[in-house]
């Protein structure tokens, strides 16, 4: 490429904010498909997002967020990330996490025919996403 | 001519109602302010949503999706935005107006009400109401969206509705609100179609998943981001209406104080000039 910089430019929209703004120069993602890193001259993709972390790589520093349920846009040099929830680890509520993991289990392991099992699922994984955020809080 | 105590009762029962819309409106000026920057905030992922909902669009092509076509022979969703509370001018009644001025008949919609004073008269006027959200109008989140969202898409593609409309009052600033009907589904082409020539058609876009279904994922992303753009917009818009409403109510209330200390200072002006007429005309005749 003839620019020589390896950056690209990120954006991370949620409904009530943009979360973040910033330039990287790695960016991992969990897609519906499996879990992709995206460097600069990525070929144009559109990928729906599952419920996962988010990793962004600044001159070998990592900052990592927990985003649920969205989907991603790839273009050569920028990244647009429309989720409908994105959260810094600091922010992540543990307690309320390991209470919406238990009920999401609770429920899935009632064999209950009411029990959406797509939706406990769904539930139990971004539970799941939450606690492992948060344990790369900064503290 | 009225008493003079009834003139000073009716202005202190103004005044006291002054001072309840005076205080409506400070109320209502510090809501609207915060709900102000709220609805501008969700603007940008609003903006980012729909850009890439027309992209998809304009690249798919002649794909044949349920959301796309839509069934017009089945009966009409129309999630309605109105308020819980009235005092708020002709906030409430606009919504419901232009309801039903949509050109959809009554018997060929059912309603998913978000507030309840656009709920009772739609019900009174002989609306079906399928669903009642009206609790969510107290301070709308995100999640109060997804939960009215998945609803009418369950709706949808169980066949109940065969399209989707969205009528809210847009906020363009404090003094306009809009009330708006928007078609949510099928997704109109339309538009798409025209932003393509715009966008750059150098970029190919690759989907993963395919187009399609990438498409049945995003569209129910992209309705919960309408109907939240709507709650924004409308919550925005009720308090700037209240605003408005009790604005005029409280001047109005200044006005008829000061029209009526007018009159009651003539009154006891009359008062006191019959009584000394009637003291010197006593006078005159024991002289």
């Amino acid at each position: 490429m003839a620019d020589d910089s390896k950056l690209l430019k990120l954006r991370v929209i949620s409904p009530d904010r943009i979360f973040f703004e910033g330039d990287t120069d790695f960016v991992e993602l969990r897609t519906s498909e499996g879990e992709i890193g995206v460097y600069k001259a990525h070929i144009p993709l559109t990928a729906i997002l599952v419920p996962g972390l988010l990793k962004i790589h600044l001159d070998g520093k990592v900052k990592i967020a927990a985003l649920h349920n969205g989907f991603v846009e790839i273009l050569p040099d920028s990244i647009t990330v429309l989720a409908e929830s994105a959260e810094w680890p600091e922010e992540i509520d543990i307690e309320r996490a390991q209470n919406a993991k238990k009920r999401a289990e609770d429920r899935l392991r009632s064999g209950d025919e009411n029990v959406n099992v797509a939706r406990a699922e769904l539930a139990l994984r971004k539970a799941l996403i939450r606690i492992e955020a948060s344990g790369f809080s900064e503290k | 001519m009225a008493s003079m105590r009834d003139i000073k009762r009716r202005k202190q029962s103004i005044q006291s109602t002054g001072q309840i819309t005076k205080a409506m409106k400070l109320v209502s000026t510090v809501k609207l302010q915060k709900s102000k920057n709220k609805a501008e905030e969700t603007k940008p992922y609003f903006r980012h949503m729909y850009a890439a909902m027309s992209e998809i669009l304009a690249k798919s092509g002649n794909i044949d999706h349920p959301f796309l076509k839509g069934d017009p022979s089945k009966k009409k969703g129309i999630i309605v935005i109105s308020s819980n509370r009235g005092l708020a001018g002709g906030y409430n009644s606009n919504i419901v107006k232009l309801v039903m001025s949509s050109g959809v008949s009554k018997e060929d919609c059912v309603i998913y009400a978000v507030g309840k004073k656009g709920k009772d008269v739609l019900a009174r006027r002989g609306y079906e109401i399928a669903e009642d959200y009206s609790e969510v109008m107290g301070g709308p989140v995100f999640n109060d969206a997804i939960l009215i969202g998945r609803k009418v898409v369950q709706d949808f593609n169980d066949g109940k509705i065969g399209e989707i409309y969205l009528a809210y009052t847009d906020f363009k600033n404090t003094v306009s609100h809009i009330p708006t009907f928007s078609q949510l589904l099928p997704v109109k082409r339309t538009e798409a179609v025209e932003e393509e020539s715009e966008n750059d058609k150098l970029l190919f876009m690759n989907y993963e998943p395919e187009a399609e279904e990438a498409l049945s994922m995003i569209i129910p992303l992209y309705i919960n981001s309408m109907i939240y753009g709507g709650l924004m917009q409308a919550f925005a818009s009720e308090n700037g209406a209240r605003m408005q409403a009790m604005d005029s109510a409280t001047n109005n209330a200044t006005e008829m104080i000061s029209d009526l200390t007018l009159k009651f200072n003539r009154a006891r002006q009359s008062a006191i000039t019959q009584e000394i007429t009637e003291i010197v005309g006593g006078a005159n005749a024991i002289s």
